[in-house]
């Protein structure tokens, strides 16, 4: 497979890619592609598929412990993985480019924006006087969407926006004029609004400019509107590479099927279904096929020999089984008609104003109905996640008026009595944080026991271990640290903390946003199952997807207000306000 | 545990706590018995030679640790126990109560530990108590510092506000859920604390504040046969490698605490 | 996130914010000095005894107290005390009877020659050490240079004082002076020579922790992301270091070099007493073994308000040489239990 020989226009030729860890445990290995000019490649995986491996491997970068150890990478011609010192360092930026996940850390603190764009010129041989400089910079913030002034070139980057910080990644990016741009996860830690206008600026640059690039994504919808082709990747290999319309209507890869039917979708609401098991860690991969454990369709075949990519194929898949019919439209699930208020509102809110440096919430009236789930939407510095905690007892500083199933409910979870306090459970957003480092998993689960309901030893176990398989968590969980533990399983025990506490109400904040697509559907399948058995659910989420696909009701906030509430169907299909409607054009969507 | 430098130092520490705690039984003379000539050379009956005074070097240097060790230990150990007490309330209070502990701590700050603790010893006497108190007293804003930073840091994570929400008591928070996360920083600064205590007190004794003559002391041995440095050596270089010596293990101690509970950290995303 | 650059206020936040910190100091050496007064004329039962000590005849006592003003009430004492500090009079000592003031400053400055000698040798050598230790992290180098650095750290400073003079005191080995004898006629300039080993030895207790600060330092900078994006945009490692990395890791230094120069201080009065190096330590040493009580009250005084002048200057400088603290609305540098404020994923405000 000498790159030589083909006559073709492929900008990027990628060709047996190994990156590996001390002891010869591989990452990523076998990736074969090849990519044209102006080409924009969508690389999809989940969390351990190794796509930011794949990713700065194509800059002949790896982490701190890994090694590139074999394969070939060709951009524009020149064989990167070959290079060394001083030409490898000019390819970096002038032939290939890359846009860092976080641009709040990607960008130096001490150094000033202009600084930065004017260094980056500086330092690869372009060949540009300073006046040429300086129009390059000009015209590569306009492109970018920035304002060319003098004034904000001296700006240090936290006196930007996380949309603005993101643009100058891409100026810094584009202004090299590379023929490949390499982006991982560009968007993933902006709101859905400005990650819309990033995404419009990224197409119309590389198409007007013909620069190719590879987006990696762990979110297929995101990518669904901007890519030309689709590459999967699980557990460190390519799985399936397709053109986007075939890839979205007749995936054949199984594990491919599995995450499309996983996504949540803002456009109807489906039976969203989790993929069993979970991706194998480096070094832990089985013989054969790696998703064969996770696979319904898994014959003898699969365990013996590992499927290969065929490579020059526009569909290409990488499995013995792979499915032939396109993909089914999933039929839509109606949402259960909203039973008519007659009984009273579980939770009630009235008049709620919570400032802490400045006011976050602007005089709130919420009413929760008992067995329903109402989603709070909105972006961030809505308030969204101030509301919530009020509710639950952490808001401080705030005043107004709650009441729980009749009775008044003091603002602070302290002043709350205990009949008040255990029906009232809150699930943070952040898994690796929500459980004591020091304590085993049994003991933070039997820690609200004993203090609720003074349930200790043999009982209290038992409880124990029957809440931990309501949560789909082996026994053997209970005495494991969470340091062991993944951030999915770590949102279980939290989620089982709150269940030992016999709640009514559940209250979850964010709580599938650091998680994977295949693990989030898990969790919002067990949620809805204890709607099913009684349990009233507030969820707050910034996804519209997920609201659809789990939300009865659903309040929208924009700054501290309320904008807009009312049934899923009505507010998604039907929505009034403005700002609404904002929203939903600028969600993804898979439909 | 595991950590070979935790062991290290572990064992260094330990064996020069059993020199000072079996030494004076291990004396072949009485710390303060003249049995030989001011400053003789060493000889068979005298490994190490003798002092200024005709004390025989090494029942003194056998004789000599004890001081030096419980009153380290005991300063470190009151240090820490203040100071953590202290730093906690800082950090979980108020912010009244918050900055008066954190700025009684800047004050006592801004005194140079040698120099607070001249200044009270030479003026109130040099009772072994008083100076452990003084020593400790130049140490606890350091540990004020630590514990409150450590403490601010637990407290703002998620776990902690579970347990607020749950409603358990303050006390029960504080014990069970910071307290555990914040032992190893303050295991590791106990180490050093240990370390700039020996150094502290053995350079008092040095100075001539410490313990009265003639007590056998470590650091007051190095002060009393200094003017012989030249002629027997050992009268000084013997306290002084097991000064070094118990410093150094305290230390490598500390480092292997602080790395190894480095390794087992919490996972971060 | 962004500030309105047209209606920038017309003071710098970071002003007001000194304005408030140097507030904050003179309050804190008022509070010392009232201290150091408690300390030596208030604590002590009878100052005027433990000056003459306890044999003393009981007329002289009379005198000694009537002379010091010890028998007006205490408050007057304090307040008469701080008066004449505060005009640059610090008494008169007891033990030699010449002004104070006269005997200070010539000793504070070969003290502070001591100190920035100290400084000089240490700064460079602990940005040079730390650096080249953290680019070649985990090399033998750096597993050696750490070793080094810990030994160093745990052995008490007067202990290498010891050392060294031992070593030079021994035949062969005397170039240079292990006592300093300085002639006060003669410029320090050419008595330089007196100040090596001094200065030697501090160097030696200063360096672990400065060297291994400022090599945790650059070792978390070269690791963080910003330097990552950098190097694969094509930026030179060199460049990475002297203009990326090392500004960040200035920050940090500073604080550390604040912490040294308390922790010297101390140090240095014992080993002013070892190489008899005529300094502010060793009149403070024989001040207090003379009982005389306004020289260590001078002394003790100056020195902490030169401490306290230290950290307000090392504030000052983090403050500026932070952009994001430069530029801030509100300076705070320390960090309060507020609860509930940014979420755990920094999702930033969404303008685009």
């Amino acid at each position: 497979m000498n790159a030589m020989t083909e006559i073709d226009s492929a900008v990027l030729q990628v060709r047996d890619l190994r990156v590996e860890l001390p002891g010869e445990v591989d990452v990523v290995s076998g990736i074969s592609f090849s990519l044209q000019a102006g080409e924009i490649l969508g690389l999809v995986g989940e969390s351990g598929s190794g796509k930011t491996t794949l990713a700065t491997a194509l800059l002949a970068h790896a982490r701190r412990g890994a090694q590139i150890v074999g394969g070939q990478v060709n951009v524009g011609g020149q064989a990167l993985l070959s290079l060394d010192g001083e030409t490898l360092r000019r390819a970096r930026g002038s032939l290939i480019g890359y846009v860092a996940q976080d641009p709040a850390t990607a960008l130096n603190p001490a150094l000033r924006i202009g600084h930065l764009m004017r260094e980056t010129l500086a330092v690869h041989p372009l060949g540009l006087d300073r006046e040429a400089q300086q129009v390059r910079i000009r015209e590569t913030l306009q492109d970018v969407g920035l304002p060319d002034e003098p004034e904000f070139l001296r700006r240090f980057p936290h006196q930007l926006s996380g949309g603005q910080q993101q643009r100058v990644m891409l100026a810094l990016a584009f202004v090299l004029r590379p023929c490949l741009i390499v982006l991982d996860e560009p968007t993933t830690a902006l709101d859905v609004t400005t990650q819309a206008h990033i995404l419009d600026t990224l197409r119309r640059l590389c198409k007007r400019q013909g620069v190719a690039a590879v987006y990696v994504s762990h979110d297929l919808a995101v990518i669904k509107d901007l890519v030309d082709r689709v590459m999967v990747m699980y557990a460190g290999r390519i799985v399936e590479t397709a053109t986007r319309e075939a890839l979205f209507s007749r995936p054949s890869h199984p594990y491919t099927r599995g995450l499309l039917a996983a996504i949540p979708d803002v456009a109807g609401r489906r039976e969203l279904q989790a993929i069993a098991g979970h991706a194998p860690a480096p070094g832990q991969r089985p013989t054969g096929c790696s998703f064969g454990p996770r696979c319904e369709r898994f014959t003898d075949a699969c365990s013996r020999v590992e499927p290969t990519l065929p490579v020059d194929v526009a569909h290409a898949v990488a499995c013995w089984v792979p499915h032939e019919q396109p993909l089914q439209a999933v039929a839509l699930t109606p949402i259960a008609s909203v039973a008519a208020h007659t009984q009273a509102p579980l939770l009630t809110v009235s008049a709620l104003n919570v400032a802490y440096d400045r006011q976050v919430l602007f005089d709130i009236n919420v009413q929760v109905q008992p067995g329903e789930c109402l989603a709070l939407v909105g972006e961030s510095g809505s308030g969204k996640t101030s509301l919530a905690r009020a509710i639950a007892g952490l808001g401080e500083n705030a005043t107004g008026a709650l009441s729980y199933a009749g009775q008044p409910l003091p603002l602070q979870a302290r002043r709350r009595e205990a009949g008040q306090r255990h029906p009232i459970q809150y699930i943070f957003q952040n898994p690796y944080r929500a459980l004591n480092p020091r304590q085993t998993v049994y003991q933070t689960l039997s820690a609200p026991l004993e203090h609720f309901f003074a349930v200790k030893g043999a009982a209290a176990r038992q409880r124990v271990e029957a809440v931990l398989m309501r949560v789909s968590l082996p026994a053997s969980v209970a005495d494991l640290y969470p340091g062991s533990l993944s951030g999915g399983e770590r949102q279980r025990v939290a989620i089982a903390r709150a269940l030992l506490c016999e709640p009514r109400l559940l209250i979850c904040d964010e709580i599938t946003s650091a998680l994977d697509v295949s693990v989030q559907a898990s969790i919002l399948d067990l949620l809805r199952q204890l709607q099913r058995e009684g349990l009233t659910l507030l969820f707050v989420t910034h996804d519209l997807g997920v609201v659809r696909a789990i939300a009865d009701r659903v309040l929208v906030l924009k700054a501290g207000r309320v904008v807009e509430q009312g049934a899923v169907d009505e507010v998604l299909d039907r929505p009034q306000a403005a700002y609404t409607r904002t929203l939903l054009a600028h969600s993804p969507s898979l439909g | 545990m595991n950590e070979p430098q935790t062991r290290k130092g572990l064992l260094i520490t330990l064996l020069v706590v059993a020199v000072a705690l079996l030494g004076p039984w291990l004396a072949p003379h009485g710390p303060t018995d003249m049995v030989g000539p001011v400053y003789g050379a060493p000889t068979g009956a005298a490994w190490l030679g003798y002092d200024f005074l005709g004390h025989d070097v090494l029942s003194r240097l056998l004789s000599g640790g004890v001081s030096v060790l419980w009153m380290s230990v005991a300063a470190a150990s009151l240090a820490l126990a203040v100071g953590t007490t202290l730093g906690l309330l800082a950090g979980l209070s108020r912010r009244r109560l918050d900055q008066w502990i954190t700025w009684s701590a800047d004050v006592s700050l801004a005194f140079p530990d040698l120099i607070l603790v001249l200044l009270i010893v030479s003026m109130l006497g040099r009772a072994p108590w008083l100076i452990v108190l003084t020593v400790s007293i130049a140490f606890i804003p350091g540990v004020i510092r630590l514990a409150r930073a450590s403490a601010v840091a637990v407290a703002g994570q998620e776990f902690v506000e579970a347990a607020q929400m749950m409603g358990y008591s303050r006390r029960r928070i504080l014990f069970k859920e910071i307290l555990p996360n914040i032992l190893t920083p303050l295991l590791v600064h106990f180490g050093n604390l240990l370390t700039w205590g020996v150094g502290m007190l053995s350079g008092l004794s040095f100075l001539g504040y410490g313990v009265a003559p003639p007590t056998a002391d470590w650091g007051l041995m190095i002060n009393e046969n200094q003017a012989g440095l030249l002629v027997q050596p050992w009268a000084v270089l013997a306290p002084a490698v097991l000064i070094g010596v118990f410093a150094y293990g305290t230390n490598i101690l500390a480092e292997g605490i602080g790395r190894s509970s480095a390794g087992t950290g919490a996972k971060q995303p | 996130m962004s500030e309105p650059h047209c209606n920038t206020p017309r003071t710098p936040a970071w002003l007001s914010w000194f304005v408030g910190r140097l507030g904050y100091g003179l309050l804190t050496a008022w509070v010392i000095s009232l201290v150091v007064f408690i300390a030596t004329q208030a604590l002590p039962s009878d100052p005027a005894r433990v000056i003459l000590g306890p044999d003393a005849p009981l007329d002289s006592i009379l005198t000694l107290q009537h002379q010091l003003g010890l028998d007006q009430p205490i408050a007057w004492q304090y307040l008469r005390w701080l008066g004449s500090a505060l005009r640059g009079d610090l008494g008169v000592s007891l033990d030699s009877n010449v002004p104070v003031s006269h005997l200070l400053w010539g000793r504070f400055g070969y003290t502070l020659v001591l100190l920035a000698g100290v400084i000089a040798v240490v700064v460079p050598t602990a940005l040079a050490l730390g650096v080249a230790l953290a680019l070649r992290r985990d090399s033998r180098l750096d597993r050696w240079g750490l070793s080094l650095l810990i030994f160093l750290k745990a052995t008490p400073g007067f202990l290498l004082a010891i050392g060294l003079v031992l070593l030079f005191s021994m035949p062969h080995m005397d170039f240079l002076p292990a006592v300093s004898i300085l002639d006060p006629d003669q410029s320090l300039l050419r008595q330089l020579r007196f100040l090596v080993l001094p200065v030697w030895a501090l160097s030696l207790t200063a360096l672990p922790y400065l060297t291994r600060m400022v090599r945790a330092a650059m070792i978390e900078a070269l690791a963080s992301d910003y330097v990552i994006a950098a190097r694969l945009r094509g930026v030179p490692e060199r460049r990475i270091v002297w203009r990326h990395t090392l500004p960040n890791a200035l920050v940090p230094a500073i604080q550390g070099v604040a912490l040294t120069l308390r922790t010297l201080i101390g140090g240095a009065v014992l080993a002013e007493v070892i190489f008899s190096y005529p300094g502010i330590g060793t009149a403070l040493n024989a001040a207090i073994q003379m009982r005389d009580l306004p020289m260590v009250q001078a002394i003790v005084l100056v020195i902490t308000l030169a401490v306290v002048l230290i950290n307000l200057l090392a504030d000052l400088l983090t403050v500026l040489l932070t952009p994001k603290l430069r530029t801030a609305r509100r300076v705070t540098l320390i960090q309060r239990n507020r609860r509930g404020i940014t979420p755990w994923w920094r999702r930033s405000r969404g303008d685009a």
